[in-house]
């Protein structure tokens, strides 16, 4: 199958008072159609920003999107457009990724509106289809965002993001700031559409256990770079990063026969404000060495798993 | 048969224009509604009585100089013996316009100059922010003056002067406003789905901010129809014998204690209508608020 997304060396710098913030740097991956790719990572490691410069809401310092092969990194105009309609973006906040001025029914025909796919007489139609494909009753499309409870209101942020059909959608964390009860309702929807419309996702997020449910596979981030990079079931079964190992560490084990062993990651997070080359978990992993502090190269360790650590084969 | 008609339903719900929904919410509740009869009969009054008056504004009466409220005057007359009722209704016309299209004028310069510096930030904001701070420095009633001066007399240049000091605080309002709402992911929404960027500007961020612009506006209402008088004053502003609620406020000042009747009917009027306006305008604040609908 043809990637439907390819990400080469993309980079994302932000200028701050104390130099360049390196939010996204050198990030390479695929995800191919009907796939879903999952991205973890602890907060402020980059995922958002990184999900938000694949679908061109963050121009790119450097690197390249192709979306079906073709370089979109810096089309604009009614290219852009274009673009735009194939890839589009659930919020991790349904609080504010709504415009709490407009209804429901607004919200969701926005999209329809600007495309110009639809006559005025298909809107409705259209707009009735879409909510009932996310699960949103009808006697709610008049109703406005502050009226409705968070779950309710992830739906019309996805119902907004299904409007024109995308091939691939970046979901940035979309369940967090949900119940743990409505997290389940919203995923299984999510994964359902998927199923029938099949687009892809890239799914941003730091649940781990909701990770290895929805993707199929996982890149683990850490301070603007991937540092490993697998399918969901190697990764989970055969970890390499140290980092990786840590952050699974941390799931909660419900079995008492095998309790959790967590690894306890002691110092600082190094800033990724002007980051030193080499590795940037290096301050903080338990096998750091001199060979460390060069700079590291994500390696295909074994087919489809690649792993970014120079002892990768010393310490497993 | 039955879904066809579940589903033809909600259809009916007929959409009202948008302006003639937000009028409808606005006298919704009692005191906006009490404003809006309040701010429409002071209008009529201005614009009809005059034609009713047996007086014109101008009309010297030197027998009857500072009269008491009488039958034939109900309002008094003032220290030339005109009648005070006349003026007022006359005064009316201009006051009531110089308050509300300077409060008009410097609102929207405000919104436009302090949305741009908040959108688009950078240089932008930096130049116009800069501007701002240098522009209030001057004391706004010295400003008010020098502009009034340069351009001369005349209802237009009035409106100008008198705008021109309050524009540099609805430009700050504004983009703090801009600031506090720019980062939401709703506007990161609209630009995902090719909203163009005007409508980001006009149908996303400025219903959500709008509103302390709006309270302050009214409130400067008022303000103006006073800071007027002081123009007329000095020579300035509207010239006598074009009278003006401000204009005959200050004239009435001299005769406080023994005539407080001339100074107290445009008193009260001018409260009347900054009352009414507030009114009105907390109701247009609340009706644009969907949180507060019912």
């Amino acid at each position: 199958m043809g990637n439907l997304i390819e990400v080469k060396n993309l980079k994302k710098y932000f200028k701050v008072p104390a130099g360049m913030n390196h939010a996204v740097d050198d990030v390479s991956f695929t995800i191919s159609k009907g796939e879903t790719l999952g991205v973890v990572g602890e907060s402020g490691c980059g995922k958002s920003t990184l999900g938000r410069a694949v679908i061109r809401l963050h121009e790119a310092t450097d690197g390249q999107v192709l979306l079906n092969g073709e370089d979109i990194t810096h089309v604009q105009g009614k290219k852009l457009k274009k673009v735009r309609e194939k890839m589009q973006i659930i919020f991790q906040d349904p609080y504010s990724s709504l415009n709490p001025r407009m209804t429901i029914e607004e919200t969701v025909r926005e999209p329809l509106q600007y495309s110009g796919r639809f006559q005025k007489s298909q809107l409705e139609e259209e707009t009735n289809r879409l909510m009932d494909l996310v699960g949103i009753d009808q006697r709610l499309r008049a109703s406005y965002p502050h009226e409705l409870d968070g779950g309710r209101r992830q739906r019309v942020g996805i119902a907004r993001a299904l409007a024109l059909n995308p091939e691939f959608i970046v979901c940035d964390e979309p369940v967090s700031a949900l119940d743990v009860s409505i997290q389940a309702q919203v995923l299984n929807l999510l994964m359902d559409l998927q199923e029938q419309m099949g687009m892809a996702y890239m799914f941003i997020t730091h649940d781990l256990s909701v990770v290895r449910h929805i993707s199929t596979n996982i890149c683990v981030m850490y301070l603007g770079q991937l540092v490993e990079k697998a399918s969901a079931d190697d990764l989970f079964r055969e970890t390499l990063h140290p980092y990786t190992k840590a952050l699974l560490s941390a799931i909660p084990s419900a079995d008492l026969d095998h309790p959790m062993q967590r690894i306890q990651l002691t110092g600082e997070i190094t800033s990724p404000i002007n980051p030193k080359p080499g590795c940037r978990f290096a301050a903080r992993c338990p096998y750091a060495t001199e060979a460390c502090h060069q700079p590291q190269k994500l390696e295909e360790v074994e087919p489809g798993h690649f792993v970014s650590c120079c002892r990768v084969r010393e310490i497993n | 048969m039955a879904a066809k008609e579940a589903v033809a339903k909600p259809q009916k719900i007929k959409k009202k224009s948008m302006l003639a929904e937000t009028l409808e919410r606005t006298v919704k509740a009692p005191s906006a509604k009490l404003g809006a009869i309040l701010f429409i009969a002071i209008v009529l009054f201005c614009l009809i009585g005059p034609f009713l008056s047996p007086y014109t504004y101008d009309q010297f009466d030197l027998m009857n100089i500072k009269a008491l409220p009488s039958l034939a005057h109900p309002f008094g007359t003032d220290a030339l013996g005109r009648d005070i009722l006349t003026r007022l209704m006359v005064g009316g016309r201009y006051s009531l316009a110089l308050g509300i299209l300077t409060a008009l004028l410097g609102s929207v310069v405000g919104v436009l100059l302090g949305s741009l510096a908040g959108y688009f930030g950078g240089v932008v904001e930096t130049i116009i922010m800069r501007i701002m701070d240098i522009w209030s420095a001057i004391p706004g009633m010295l400003l008010c003056l020098l502009i009034s001066a340069t351009l001369g007399s005349g209802f237009t240049n009035t409106i100008i002067a008198l705008a021109i000091g309050g524009v540099p605080g609805n430009v700050r309002m504004q983009r703090a406003q801009i600031l506090r709402e720019r980062n939401k992911e709703y506007l990161e929404a609209a630009e995902s789905i090719n909203c163009p960027k005007s409508k980001i500007m006009f149908k996303h961020l400025l219903p959500n901010v709008i509103a302390p612009t709006i309270v302050t506006a009214t409130m400067t209402i008022g303000q103006t129809i006073t800071m007027a008088a002081t123009l007329s004053y000095i020579g300035l502003g509207i010239q006598p014998p074009t009278p003006e609620w401000g204009a005959m406020l200050a004239d009435g000042k001299a005769d406080i204690l023994y005539y407080p009747h001339i100074i107290l009917f445009p008193g009260l009027i001018i409260a009347l209508t900054v009352l009414a306006i507030n009114l009105l305008g907390d109701g247009l604040r609340d009706a644009l608020d969907p949180k507060l609908r019912s």
